[in-house]
């Protein structure tokens, strides 16, 4: 029988002792994890059961302005916080974009992060991938990969991170608190996911037995509320992970976009900042050829790595989109549809 | 009268609170959990199987393989395959059994099938995409059709239009995966299965178990949703029946979601090869419809797509032709809508680029080439009131009046577009009968199944109006091949063929009892629980009354649907003097961000003549259910398939897309036509399970069209084809 140890610590340091032995694995909602398991794709010898861990849970306004996300905060409670869904539209929208209501109900912020890319190969034991069982090859090359990756991939892997939720956090420079043996340190979010190179099988920076505890955003995060989104293209018109997506956020100050910022989602290993884009948008108006400009910069790198060459038209073009609807300023309440790059507001009976 | 009707389903509030039990929910004592291990490569040979380390698991019993199996009698339809797993060694398709390990528990049966080790010799497969093409032999008639010079008429053509349209291959996905439960008691065997038609079961696991099919009852509580996937009998469910022969012990064998890719069928991918010739005035003058699709190695599945171009459109000249492409894929299978459902996306799709070609809108282009008779036989239609349906669907549309409208409501760009549906009619013999007790209660029972489509409501409905009871008052029993011969639950079969033998039966009934009440025959009426003489005096007395005077505890009426020759079998009323369609139009209306290549579905009408309508309610539930159907098939659906490992890639709901709640319009009318067809069924009504399905797809992409200009001939349209 396929046995596994499961462990419910009750502090911090004894679940970090715990998971830092071989085989082990962290246990939240299990929303990926346990298909996971279930799927033959992950083997834990050891669960460690974090969802009683105390403290973990909270939502922190900091006194500095910004904010303090617990690893433990389920998806829909973030989204669905006033205050936070005030001061941070775009990652609102892109969690309640995700997923499905009961999902969300149940996944957690450290989770989101922790995710397992959704390539087929990748779930087909049958089928070879590195970033399952590392030196097995890629199948996913030459094979199915409409969706896969146009941004850091490698030879060795064309899988994307799914995360909608962490394009906006990349994009507002969120950092990841993270607890292990040696003690507590910070990440930047956009360093966490690893690009695949030579080693796939690593997701992120994460070392034997580390613990997210919280995300964190600074407080310049907040002084995009005013025109922030988060739009995504997916195969059907809800519940699907993106095609590709794109967060926008700007600070506009008498017409010219003061500052900017930009990231872009399944595209990439990682949830893909795109600074360059970023620059040329700085001081100039939100202008139609501005935004193609700054879209253009964005997908610079892009390459096929298959038959999804449509993808990087279509980044552009969801960039372009976000951008121009983020100008236009943020919506009063997260549309119908989150994500959809023309939802009416909530309430309204138009379909999206 | 209740038929006509719109009754809720009296089973509703059961299934949606959880309380109905399937086949895999029946509790027998002392079962064997079963879990299949699937071949793990397209092709080879199995040397080897090694059970130690799985046998060695807590609660594993028993790791069956090829060399426990009995050997299997001949098998042929209604069996979906001719060679059944685990006889030898051969392996024609990923995932085809292998072998069987069953155990105590679930778990365990899962965890020991995974521990099974196969010494596999491999052998070069062919897969989907690049299989030998072959013209198979028909099952259900010739895959070949002429009518005129075909070749002749196109080239002399004005208007001539020539293109392929494609479509992937997809699963039918029902909720409920395939499950089932067979118990041995002597030489008698119950399966408790999920099935469409559980008296193909019975005979065909008799056949491979060689015992005599009165030994073998099928009970099928509730189905959790078929669409085809059920149809046939597939060959888990002989394996299960075999299994707990071998085991002595009860054995559950319920797919998984990912065996359900391999182990049922699928609608096979299809190109469509479409020539059509029109003269100056838009009138066709040849029709070609060539279709090639995959199959698996062992047998020959036809999708008879082209059946679509026999019967849509008057033409003097028409060739239809089949091939079939052999791979070592699991065994394809009908799927709604099958047919035309493939079908009208070929034909459909080229109508719709000739009328533009030659200058007609395309509903004008469809009206002039209306077909008066059978353009195959030239027979008359048993009913057909398509230029009725086409006029009110039109109306309820708006699209003559579409020019008008804005094309563009906010960001989206707006797109109309239309298509004729059809579908031929599959008949099937039925029997069932009618049960009046003298507590009143009163029962149908019929060997038919609940897949969801309504039989619960409209059977019970049928029997009322016949009875004049409130249909709440009758019972439908249903499910148990103990039961009077119902018909298949399958090919929009079961309204006429069960519906029209419980018509007699309950018509047979109010007789006996007429008689036991010495009413004279044929003037017997009942009404509100009474029975009296036709325009005699009084209210007649009670049903009860009626049955405790005469001394009687019950009477049983019979009731039969038969087809001509007693065939077991008949499609569109051959060998009759009419052709039996069914026919509609669907509307569409859809936005497209053609910078985005996002296309959503805004507005669907569909009208339709398919004869009389027992319950509005359930029917336009059906019919809502086929435009949804059909939305996933224009819009997303396609199982993808590796090629390099000849087999499914994404064997779950994750990786394979189909409509949510999010992706369907609020706005989808039905309508249909006020029609009796008398030829169909006495009952006056045809089928419709599956005409809603049909044409969506080519409406769409009609649609798509006239919103950006871009044609599409591949399905499904995904954003990569719209940016």
């Amino acid at each position: 029988m396929n046995t596994f140890e499961y462990l419910r610590p009750a502090t911090i340091a004894e679940a970090v002792a715990a998971a830092a032995e071989p085989g082990a694995a962290y246990l939240a909602a299990g929303t990926n994890l346990v298909d996971l398991m279930k799927g033959g794709i992950s083997h834990p010898t050891r669960l460690v059961d974090i969802n009683r861990l105390p403290g973990l849970d909270r939502l922190e306004h900091l006194p500095d302005g910004g904010v303090r996300i617990g690893a433990l905060v389920r998806n829909a409670d973030l989204a669905h916080d006033p205050v936070f869904a005030r001061r941070f539209p775009a990652i609102a929208e892109a969690l309640l974009s995700g997923a499905s209501a009961q999902l969300r109900n149940a996944a957690t912020v450290g989770g989101n992060l922790m995710q397992r890319t959704r390539c087929a190969y990748f779930y087909d034991v049958a089928s070879a991938c590195n970033k399952r069982a590392p030196g097995a090859g890629c199948d996913a090359r030459g094979g199915e990969n409409r969706l896969h990756a146009v941004l850091g991939w490698s030879e060795s892997c064309i899988a994307t991170h799914p995360s909608d939720f962490c394009v906006p956090l990349v994009a507002l420079d969120a950092v990841v608190e993270i607890e292990g043996r040696a003690g507590r340190r910070e990440v930047a979010l956009e360093s966490f996911h690893q690009l695949p190179g030579n080693t796939p099988e690593r997701d992120s920076v994460l070392g034997p037995g580390e613990l997210i505890v919280a995300v964190r955003l600074p407080p310049a995060a907040a002084k995009f509320a005013a025109h922030a989104r988060y739009l995504k293209v997916r195969d059907r018109t809800s519940y699907a992970f993106a095609v590709v997506s794109a967060a926008a956020a700007l600070e506009v100050d008498g017409g010219r976009i003061a500052e900017a910022r930009l990231a872009l989602g399944g595209v990439a290993a990682r949830p893909w900042r795109a600074r360059a884009a970023e620059k040329v948008l700085a001081g100039t108006r939100p202008e139609a050829a501005t935004l193609r400009r700054a879209a253009e910069a964005a997908l610079a790198q892009a390459r096929p790595s298959g038959e999804n060459a449509f993808k990087i038209e279509l980044a552009r073009r969801i960039v372009a989109r976000a951008l121009a609807l983020a100008a236009a300023g943020t919506p009063e309440r997260v549309p119908a549809l989150p994500a959809s790059p023309f939802a009416s507001v909530a309430g309204a009976a138009v379909h999206a | 009268m209740s038929i006509g009707e719109p009754l809720p389903r009296p089973d509703g509030r059961d299934k949606v609170t959880g309380r109905a039990r399937y086949a895999a929910d029946q509790e027998v004592a002392g079962l064997l959990h079963a879990a299949l291990v699937g071949a793990p490569t397209p092709s080879g040979t199995v040397t080897a199987i090694d059970g130690r380390e799985a046998l060695a698991t807590a609660g594993v019993a028993r790791v069956l393989t090829a060399a426990d199996m009995p050997r299997f009698g001949p098998v042929a339809p209604p069996s979906a395959v001719s060679k059944l797993p685990m006889q030898d060694g051969t392996i024609r398709h990923e995932g085809q059994p292998v072998a069987i390990v069953l155990a105590e528990t679930l778990e365990a049966a899962e965890c020991g099938a995974g521990l099974v080790r196969l010494t596999i010799e491999p052998a070069p497969f062919r897969p989907q995409g690049g299989g030998e093409v072959a013209v198979p032999p028909g099952i259900y008639g010739p895959v070949t059709f002429t009518k005129g010079d075909p070749d002749a008429a196109f080239l002399a053509a004005e208007h001539q239009h020539i293109a392929e349209y494609r479509q992937p291959s997809r699963h039918h996905n029902p909720m409920e995966p395939s499950a089932t439960i067979a118990v041995w008691e002597g030489e008698n065997l119950t399966l408790y299965d999920s099935v469409q038609h559980g008296y193909s079961v019975q005979a065909i696991v008799a056949a491979a178990l060689n015992i005599r099919p009165e030994r073998v009852r099928v009970i099928s509580p509730h189905t959790g949703g078929g669409f085809g996937a059920k149809g046939f009998v597939w060959p888990h469910e002989i394996l299960t029946a075999a299994a707990a022969r071998v085991a002595r012990r009860p054995v559950k064998l319920a797919l998984s979601r990912a065996q359900m890719y391999a182990n049922v069928g699928f609608q096979p991918n299809m190109v469509h090869r479409m020539a059509l010739g029109a003269g100056r005035n838009g009138r066709l003058t040849a029709i070609k419809h060539e279709v090639e699709h995959v199959t698996a190695l062992s047998d020959d599945f036809v999708e008879m797509a082209t059946a679509a171009s026999r019967g849509t459109y008057a033409s003097p000249a028409i060739f239809t032709a089949q091939k079939v492409e052999r791979a070592n894929v699991n065994m394809p299978t009908a799927m709604r809508a099958p047919w035309e459902g493939p079908g009208l996306w070929g034909l459909e799709s080229a109508i719709d680029e000739l009328a533009h070609a030659v200058g007609q809108d395309p509903l004008d282009f469809r009206l002039a080439n209306y077909a008066e008779t059978d353009p195959a036989t030239g027979k008359p239609w048993s009913s057909k009131k398509l230029r009725e349906a086409y006029e009110e669907g039109a109306r309820l549309f708006g699209w003559r009046e579409r020019a008008g409208r804005p094309k563009r409501d906010g960001p989206w760009t707006l797109g109309f577009g239309m298509a004729t549906c059809s579908m031929g009619a599959f008949r099937f013999p039925s029997q069932a009968q009618v049960r009046i007790k003298a507590d009143g209660s009163v029962t149908v029972e019929t060997g038919c199944h609940d897949i969801g489509t309504g039989t619960l409501t409209i059977f019970p409905q049928i029997a009322a109006d016949v009875l004049g009871l409130p249909p709440d008052k009758v019972e439908l029993i249903m499910g148990d091949t103990r039961l009077p011969q119902g018909g298949p639950t399958y090919g929009s079969s079961s309204t006429m063929g069960v519906g029209a033998s419980v018509l007699r039966a309950a018509e047979n009934a109010r007789e006996l009892l007429g008689r036991l009440a010495n009413l004279p025959a044929g003037e017997v009426v009942m009404k509100d629980g009474r029975i009296g003489r036709r325009g005699g005096l009084g209210a007649g007395v009670p049903i009860g009354d009626a049955l405790r005077t005469a001394g009687v505890g019950e009477v049983v009426g019979k009731g039969r649907f038969t087809l001509p020759g007693d065939a077991p079998f008949n499609a569109d009323g051959e060998g009759t003097p009419h052709t039996i369609r069914t026919f509609g139009a669907v509307f569409i209306e859809v936005g497209v961000d053609c910078e985005l290549g996002l296309l959503r579905l805004r507005r669907a009408v569909g009208s339709y003549s398919a004869g009389r309508v027992i319950n509005p309610r359930t029917a336009r539930a059906q019919m809502t259910g086929g435009i949804i159907w059909g939305w996933g098939m224009a819009a997303m659906e396609a199982s993808p398939y590796e090629k390099k490992l000849g087999r499914w890639l994404s064997k779950n709901l994750a990786g394979v897309a189909i409509p949510v709640n999010a992706d369907i319009a609020g706005d989808i009318q039905i309508h249909f036509v006020d029609e009796f067809d008398p030829h169909a069924s006495p009952l006056g009504a045809k089928g419709i399970g599956e005409l809603g399905a049909t044409g969506v797809a080519a409406a769409v992409a009609s649609a798509v069209f006239d919103a950006t200009g871009k044609r599409i001939r591949e399905l499904p349209i995904t954003p990569g084809k719209l940016v």
